[in-house]
C-alpha cells in the first residue's frame, strides 16, 4: 500500500470532500456540490460512495461494503479490495464489526449503532430530477421549499395504480425541511433512516454529497388517506426462516419454482449459524 | 527554549492525522453537545491545539481565512500561510474565521449562504476559556431528545438557527478539546 497515499485521494481532494460533508451534516439533507474526482472504477460503481469513504476512513477503522445487501457481489468485493489496497483497512462482513459500511441500495438489518458511519452510494442525488430535468429548476424549488410536484408525483400513482406503487428511492423530508432521494434502498428501508449512526450520501457522477446525523427526523412523503408503507415480499426466508428482513426473490428453474432469501447476507448467515432454518434450508445444508 | 517559527508545528503525518482530526470534527458536527479531543498541530499563540489542528484539516489554498482580533498576528498568519497555503480574508468573504467570541461578533459580518447554495456559509472557530456539556439546552438534528453545551452566546446563537436553512456553523475550541454548533440546533437557555 506504500504506493498510495492513505485511502488513494490526495490531501486536497479529501480536504474539500471534508469541508462538503461537514456542510452536509450542518443543513441535513441539502444537495452540497463537490468537486467529484475520476476515480479508477466506472460511473455508477460507487464512485461518490467510494470518495466520501475515503475522506472518512482512518487507519483503525474496519470496513464492511454491501451491494444490494450483499457482501459477496462484484460491486462490493472490488471496493473492499480497493480499500484494503490503499488505505490498509482491515475488512470485515459482519455489520456488529464494522464502523465504516459503504452499501449500495441497502440499510443492514441489524441496527447500527451511534459509533458507525454508514456511506450511501447515490446514482441521482436529486429526488425531482426526473420530474424537472433543469438543475436550476429543481434548486429552486428546493430553496423555495416547493415540493408541490412530488406530491403531483404520489398523487398519480395512486390515481393510476390505487396505491403509491414507488417501491425504492422512496422520498423522504429530512428534518422537516428538504426532500430527499434516499438513494434506491427499496421503501422497507426507509424507517431505518432515523437511526443512531451517521449517514453520508455521495453521488460521484453528479458530484453531490449530503447528509443525515444521528436521531434526525426523516419522514417517508404520503398522504394522510394513503399513508406510507414500509413493504416487502410476504415470505419467510427460505434459508434462515427470518420474518422482518428485506427479501430477493430467486428464480430457480425453468418451472416457475422460486425462493425467498434475505438480501442482508450477513443477518441470513448468523440467523443460520445461530440454528434457524427455513423451509429450503435442509437442502442447502447437503 | 527556541523561538517557535512558522516552520514548526505542522501534521507529522498528514493523511493520518488529518483523517483522526476530521472524524473527530465530523462526529461533533453531527452530534451537537458531544466533546472530543483534537490534537496533531502545534500552531503558535494564541491558536489552541484544537483551532490550530482544525484549520490544517480544512483549510487550503481554496479557503479564505479570517484572522479575528488578537489571532491576526504575524507568527499565526506565517504559520497558516506556510502549512495551508490558505489566503487571509476579510470577515465578509471568510469561508472560516478563528478568534474569541468577542473578537468574532457580531455574527452579521460573515456569509450566510443564498438560499440556493446554503453551503456557502462560513464556518466559525471560536476559542473559548471553558468547553462543557452544560448550559444552553440543544435539540434538533444529531441530538437525541437534548444536549447541553457551554455555548458563549446563546440568544445571539439561536439568532443564527433562526435562518435555517442559511446560517453559519460552529467549531468551540479549547485547548485540544472540541465541540460544534451546526445551525440546525434549537437553542433554549438552560436553568
Amino acid at each position: 500500500m506504500n504506493e498510495y497515499n492513505f485511502a488513494y485521494l490526495d490531501e486536497q481532494t479529501k480536504r474539500m470532500i471534508r469541508r462538503a460533508i461537514l456542510k452536509g451534516l450542518a443543513v441535513p439533507g441539502y444537495q452540497v456540490p463537490f468537486a467529484s474526482r475520476e476515480m479508477p472504477m466506472p460511473y455508477g460503481w460507487g464512485t461518490g460512495g467510494v470518495q466520501v469513504s475515503a475522506a472518512t476512513l482512518t487507519p483503525e477503522d474496519t470496513f464492511k461494503v454491501i451491494d444490494q445487501g450483499a457482501d459477496d457481489t462484484t460491486n462490493a468485493v472490488s471496493i473492499r479490495k480497493f480499500f484494503e489496497n490503499t488505505a490498509g483497512v482491515e475488512t470485515t462482513e459482519e455489520t456488529e464489526k464494522a464502523t465504516v459500511i459503504q452499501t449500495r441500495h441497502r440499510i443492514p438489518e441489524a441496527k447500527l449503532r451511534k459509533d458507525q458511519i454508514i456511506v450511501y452510494q447515490v446514482p441521482i442525488p436529486e429526488p425531482l430530477r426526473f420530474l424537472e430535468p433543469r438543475e436550476t429548476e429543481t434548486r429552486k424549488m428546493h430553496s423555495l421549499e416547493e415540493y408541490g410536484l412530488m406530491h403531483v408525483k404520489l398523487y398519480e400513482d395512486i390515481s393510476q395504480h390505487g396505491a403509491i406503487s414507488t417501491a425504492y428511492a422512496y422520498p423522504v423530508k429530512v428534518s422537516d425541511r428538504y426532500v430527499m432521494d434516499p438513494s434506491p434502498i427499496p421503501k422497507f428501508d426507509n424507517p431505518k433512516l432515523e437511526m443512531d449512526a451517521i449517514q453520508l450520501f455521495g453521488a460521484g457522477r453528479e458530484q453531490r454529497i449530503y447528509a443525515v446525523p444521528p436521531h434526525t427526523k426523516v419522514v417517508s412523503l404520503d398522504f394522510e388517506d394513503y399513508p406510507f408503507e414500509a413493504t416487502k415480499a410476504d415470505h419467510p426466508c427460505d434459508l434462515c426462516g427470518a420474518e422482518d428482513s428485506y427479501l430477493d426473490e430467486v428464480i430457480m428453474d425453468d418451472a416457475g419454482n422460486r425462493m425467498f432469501v434475505c438480501s442482508d447476507t450477513d443477518y441470513c448467515r448468523s440467523r443460520r449459524e445461530a440454528g434457524h432454518k427455513g423451509r429450503l434450508a435442509e437442502e442447502n445444508a447437503a | 527554549m527556541t523561538a517557535q517559527t512558522q516552520f514548526f508545528g505542522g501534521f507529522q503525518n498528514a493523511p493520518v492525522q488529518a483523517a483522526h482530526a476530521f472524524r473527530a470534527a465530523m462526529t461533533v458536527m453531527a452530534q451537537p453537545g458531544e466533546i472530543r479531543d483534537l490534537r496533531g498541530a502545534r500552531p503558535p499563540k494564541p491558536l489552541s491545539i484544537a483551532a490550530g489542528t482544525l484549520l490544517l484539516t480544512l483549510c487550503d489554498p481554496e479557503t479564505k481565512v479570517h484572522l479575528a482580533g488578537a489571532f491576526n498576528t504575524d507568527g499565526v498568519r506565517e504559520w497558516l500561510t506556510f502549512h495551508t497555503g490558505a489566503p487571509i480574508s476579510q470577515a465578509a468573504v471568510a469561508d472560516f474565521a478563528v478568534g474569541t467570541w468577542a473578537e468574532l461578533s457580531p455574527l452579521g459580518s460573515f456569509r450566510i449562504g443564498t438560499a440556493e447554495y446554503p453551503d456557502r456559509s462560513a464556518t466559525l472557530i471560536v476559542e473559548c476559556d471553558a468547553l462543557q456539556q452544560a448550559g444552553a439546552i440543544l435539540s434538533g438534528p444529531g441530538i437525541k431528545d437534548t444536549a447541553r453545551l457551554s455555548l458563549p452566546d446563546a440568544p445571539a446563537l439561536q439568532a443564527n438557527a433562526d435562518l435555517y436553512p442559511l446560517g453559519c456553523d460552529f467549531f468551540f475550541t479549547c485547548g485540544d478539546r472540541v465541540a460544534a454548533l451546526p445551525r440546525s440546533s434549537q437553542i433554549s437557555v438552560g436553568a
